[in-house]
């Protein structure tokens, strides 16, 4: 999901309406981009630069990376969302022998981020076309545990609602290793925000709040264990900040804005199996 | 009562959706379970309302209707995960864990439900000529109110109230249908005792 779309002019190189959205692939010069549901919308869900595709266009996938602060070493990574598959590929560059689970529910949008964005699978890095919420409660039902959790399952456009509940955290939770990092990809406007963050606060107690002005996007980084001082954080962000300049992630500028204070309503209601209306409270 | 019939139908189904997607995701194929099983329920109260129509109708057996759908939905509101859970570990192709779920949780109940529509029109044709005016308005009642449930819930059931709470309105509303039918038929039926002594014969 992003909200800071570019309105969608070029060149259209692809185009398909799969079982969930309709799917367009868009060129400018070296930038090609993967737009969900064009007519509604014109939001890019992805971006690369084909002449230098590590680099990470937009801000949102950028800040994904920034609960590396938290967990340097993940030596299992689960990505729910596949895109155009950017923020899978960074992770394999970085950790080519850890193992890397991604779910994504359109097989469509599989073969579109293979066939145009320079996505594939390998040895370590698996997709599985299923949905987010059915596979993670397996993993739990099987005791499997992830060391760094990326929920982008949100399309901008449409909000599964089951993946926003307060049992699905717990669920999420549940696979998380001791030491591992949630990183939700989440909404900063509208109800829904209130409704999320305390959604996320009741299964987790606390998070980091990460905005940036340049960015529409709300990212929560999270732990099972209660959250590590900032001091810590800057200490890891200059030791890894080497290694993420030629993803164009900025991580040096990322402990100052992690955020750990309340800045919505508490009154809101807790988002639960029973009651998730999202695509509702959305537009409110 | 065919407009509560249809407005808890689509209610039902509508929350379907909701109930099944913390263990099959919310895929299309889990709408497609859904309404296969809703079709096929509705499919098979069409014929055995029919059926039981041909055989002594009378407002007792419709009032049952209504009770025994609100009786056969309360597992959907009690038991919902406990059924769940044994067939999300038992299948693991979430198309047809779905259409097992839905089976289980939604079959009987909408099939009760589908009794109401062919019994009603048999309760309320007088007249053979009158018979497709009959059952054309009882359509027009019934799917209009499904039309109503699909968009309350939809629209602002969901946005205030919990899914079990919505599903005790459902319910309740069943429930009430069912004694006002009961009382309607008693109250008719000891008027007329006083009115006719010919007819208390013919009773006893």
């Amino acid at each position: 999901m992003t909200l800071s779309g570019f309105p969608a002019v070029g060149e259209t190189i692809h185009e398909e309406r799969s079982k969930y959205r309709d799917i367009t692939v868009t060129q400018v010069r070296d930038r090609r981009c993967l737009l969900f549901n064009v007519h509604r919308g014109d939001r890019n869900q992805t971006c690369i630069l084909i002449d230098d595709p590590d680099r990470l266009v937009f801000d949102y996938t950028r800040m994904t990376f920034a609960g590396l602060l938290l967990q340097p070493k993940p030596e299992r990574i689960l990505i729910i969302g596949l895109g155009g598959g950017s923020i899978p590929l960074t992770f394999s560059d970085l950790f080519p022998n850890s193992r890397i689970d991604i779910v994504e529910i359109d097989e469509a949008v599989v073969d579109v981020a293979k066939e145009f964005f320079f996505f594939r699978e390998t040895e370590n890095m698996k997709v599985f076309v299923d949905d987010g919420r059915p596979f993670i409660k397996r993993a739990g039902i099987r005791n499997e545990t992830y060391d760094y959790i990326v929920l982008d399952a949100f399309s901008g456009d449409y909000i599964p609602e089951h993946m926003l509940t307060l049992e699905f955290l717990e669920e999420v939770k549940r696979i998380l290793s001791q030491t591992g990092v949630l990183v939700a990809n989440t909404f900063s406007t509208s109800r829904l925000y209130d409704h999320e963050s305390v959604t996320y606060q009741r299964a987790f107690n606390e998070f980091f709040n990460f905005k940036l002005p340049s960015s529409g996007n709300r990212i929560i980084i999270t732990q099972a264990d209660s959250l590590p001082p900032r001091g810590e954080l800057v200490a890891e962000a200059q030791r890894i900040a080497g290694k993420m300049e030629k993803y164009g992630i900025p991580l040096l500028d990322y402990p100052r804005r992690l955020s750990a204070r309340v800045d919505w309503d508490m009154s809101r209601r807790i988002l639960t199996d029973q009651y998730s209306p999202g695509n509702l409270l959305r537009d409110n | 009562m065919a407009f509560i019939s249809g407005f808890s139908i689509m209610t039902i189904e509508m929350l379907g959706a909701r109930i099944l997607s913390p263990y099959f995701g919310g895929s299309l194929s889990v709408w497609g379970s859904i309404i296969t099983i809703f079709m096929l329920a509705l499919a098979m109260g069409y014929l055995i309302g029919g059926r039981l129509s041909t055989r002594n109708p009378n407002a007792v057996t419709f009032a049952v209707f209504f009770i025994g759908a609100a009786v056969f939905s309360l597992p959907v509101i009690l038991f919902a995960n406990a059924i769940m859970e044994p067939i999300f570990l038992a299948i693991e192709d979430p198309r047809y864990g779905s259409l097992f779920a839905s089976i289980l949780l939604f079959f009987i109940p909408t099939a009760i439900l589908g009794m109401i529509s062919p019994y009603s029109v048999r309760l309320l044709v007088e007249t053979h000529e009158h018979s497709g005016h009959m059952a054309g308005f009882l359509y027009f009642i019934s799917t209009l109110g499904s039309a109503a449930g699909t968009l309350a819930t939809s629209f602002y059931f969901v946005l205030w109230l919990e899914v079990n709470q919505i599903l005790w309105g459902a319910v309740a509303a069943l429930i009430t249908a069912g004694c006002i039918i009961l009382l309607a038929h008693y109250a008719q039926t000891s008027q007329s005792v006083k009115q006719t002594s010919r007819y208390e014969n013919k009773q006893a």
